[in-house]
């Protein structure tokens, strides 16, 4: 469960946001949709606490974070939240496994190999787990880092134009993906886009 | 999946800078080892065949060259001296023993050393089987000399004129082995010994002692002395106090067609010259250093850069800001440890090299492999070196902004 109440930021005087309320329950998913500089990445940013809000609260699965100190945020983002980037990053050293097993390493829990491979198997790339990711096509990428973001079980899972840069078929598939795997484990899912070829896969919209 | 893992993966990834960085701390590590235990060696080899001699006397030429022939048996003896001279030195109180030493034969290469059985016993050096030489034409052996030459006891050889082996032999007179020392660690070890009658009878009564300089001094030399009178090479004096050093040098000097050369003083004037190149060779060794401190310092900044947003990625999954910086520093840490560990195994491997050259030619061996007490602060050194060369660019990474460095690409 993830939700907003009057968030606001400024990178400067000119550039200021007022980002509408936003309330995502469990299992669900919501749409967030806008053109470039309406601060899509900034609200994702900030709901990732990733950013500091100038002013309002985010409730993520029960935490009222607002209080929080930056340790105890970390911590929060580290058990609670996987996050999707527009284009799939990995650390370029180590191989696909290993990238999938950062989150469990970093979150400080189990490093589950075991549901890597079966979360592999579910999305299709288990042949590549040995490889380095820059090895593999975008698709196959956009896919290992969903793999990544399911790694710790989190309640929210935030993707940011995760298929901005896929063609119409892969496009399908992620977010198929997205939703299947966000259902399986009762997660929020919210996506931020400007693709309009996902309008009509979400009940819940909202317009920047 | 660990830190050290992710190091070490982020080092193979840059394979030729982790190289280039480890090589240079290599060879200047391998450089200041290899100083060190040089020094310590040559410095213990020269001290301790110092050790209890006081003055030696010989023929007038250079102090210095007149040493290194008499105590280190490695240079040309400067001439030779009349043994009546050596021996109203016995008589003067403050001397409390007169080695007196004729050489100017070899064998092989080893040098043969006509001499008193006070100069084995200045060394300490027991027989370890057989006898001391006794009679004129035995010889007793040095361990190396022994084990070099493959001689037992009973074997005879013809020694050569000179003191390398290609000079003439002297194919009339055989000298017989009675006894082998143990080994002393001095350069006993490189000698045979004999006594100073088998040096004048090898060569005849009016000659003198053969030397290499024969033939350039020699006729002056026979004119000069009575030709039925001995002589010997040099002689190596001990005092009974140190009074004796104030006042016997400047007499013989002055008094006598001798020469008086102090070792301490003369090995400490060579040590002062060796000590130019050694200092040359430790600033070279530290400018090398010094330059693969700032290699490791270029390639872990590039990484850096070029890894900015996996760390802001790595933060994101909760990793600590400390933590990351500590992953960085392993990096540089690592690279010091391959260079320190190498650039030892270096110097071992140049030392090995220098040691065939020196047993080669001087019969002198250096095989102290032990490390050193200097290497441990040269460890710490090196581990500093890479921990700074890392720390300086890793700094950056509390200044790394999460949410930019993500949203930028």
């Amino acid at each position: 469960m993830i939700s907003s109440k009057n968030l606001q930021f400024s990178y400067s005087s000119q550039k200021h946001f007022n980002f509408p309320d936003i309330f995502c329950a469990d299992s669900e998913t919501l749409l967030i949709l806008g053109q470039s500089g309406k601060g899509k990445t900034t609200l994702l940013h900030l709901l990732a606490l990733l950013l500091k809000p100038e002013s309002g609260e985010i409730n993520i699965a029960g935490n009222e974070v607002s209080s929080f100190t930056p340790s105890q945020i970390t911590k929060v983002r580290a058990q609670n939240i996987g996050i999707i980037y527009q284009r799939a990053h990995f650390t370029s050293s180590l191989s696909v496994m290993d990238n999938i097993l950062l989150p469990n390493y970093f979150a400080g829990k189990r490093q589950d190999k075991t549901k890597a491979i079966c979360l592999a198997e579910q999305l299709g790339f288990a042949d590549h787990l040995s490889k380095k990711a820059n090895q593999l096509s975008q698709g196959e990428q956009q896919r290992v880092s969903i793999a990544r973001a399911l790694m710790n079980n989190p309640n929210v899972i935030l993707a940011d134009e995760p298929t901005s840069s896929l063609d119409d078929n892969n496009c399908q598939k992620v977010i198929e993906l997205l939703k299947s795997q966000s259902k399986l484990i009762d997660a929020s899912l919210v996506v931020v886009t400007h693709d309009q070829r996902l309008k009509d896969e979400f009940a819940n919209q909202i317009f920047l | 999946m660990n830190l050290f893992k992710i190091s070490v993966a982020n080092l193979k990834e840059k394979k030729l800078n982790s190289f280039l960085s480890a090589l240079l701390l290599t060879l200047g590590i391998g450089m200041i080892s290899l100083l060190l235990l040089l020094n310590k060696q040559l410095d213990e080899q020269f001290r301790r065949n110092i050790r209890g001699i006081d003055m030696v006397v010989g023929a007038k030429g250079s102090p210095l060259q007149l040493i290194l022939s008499s105590i280190y048996q490695i240079d040309a003896p400067t001439g030779n001296i009349p043994l009546s001279e050596v021996n109203s030195l016995k008589r003067n109180p403050f001397v409390k023993n007169v080695i007196p030493l004729s050489m100017g034969d070899n064998y092989q290469g080893f040098r043969i050393v006509g001499t008193s059985a006070k100069y084995p016993e200045h060394f300490q050096a027991k027989v370890i089987s057989g006898k001391l030489f006794d009679q004129s034409m035995e010889v007793t052996l040095g361990s190396n000399a022994a084990n070099n030459l493959g001689l037992r006891i009973g074997d005879s050889f013809e020694s050569s004129h000179g003191l390398d082996s290609e000079g003439d032999k002297h194919g009339d007179k055989k000298y017989k082995v009675v006894g082998i020392f143990d080994p002393t660690g001095s350069v006993l070890d490189q000698l045979i010994l004999t006594s100073l009658s088998s040096v004048w009878d090898i060569h005849g009564h009016a000659e003198k002692p053969a030397q290499p300089t024969s033939e350039l001094l020699g006729d002056e030399h026979s004119q000069e002395h009575h030709e039925d009178e001995k002589q010997v090479t040099s002689a190596l004096i001990q005092f009974r106090n140190p009074m004796g050093l104030l006042t016997l040098p400047r007499q013989v000097n002055e008094n006598t067609s001798m020469q008086a050369a102090l070792p301490s003083i003369e090995i400490n004037r060579l040590f002062s010259l060796l000590g130019v190149g050694i200092e040359t060779l430790q600033n070279l060794a530290i400018i090398i250093i010094t330059i693969a401190g700032v290699s490791v310092f270029i390639s872990l900044y590039n990484s850096l850069k070029e890894r900015k947003y996996e760390m802001a990625l790595m933060l994101s999954m909760g990793a600590t800001r400390t933590r990351l910086f500590f992953m960085l520093l392993l990096e540089g840490l690592m690279l010091a440890l391959i260079g320190y560990v190498a650039g030892i195994g270096l110097s071992r491997i140049g030392l090995y090299l220098f040691n065939k050259s020196t047993e080669k030619d001087f019969h002198y061996s250096l095989k102290e492999f032990n490390l050193l007490p200097e290497e441990i602060y040269l460890f710490a050194a090196a581990i500093v070196l890479g921990l700074l060369a890392a720390a300086l660019p890793s700094l950056g990474i509390y200044k790394l902004n999460i949410s930019r460095t993500l949203a930028e690409e």
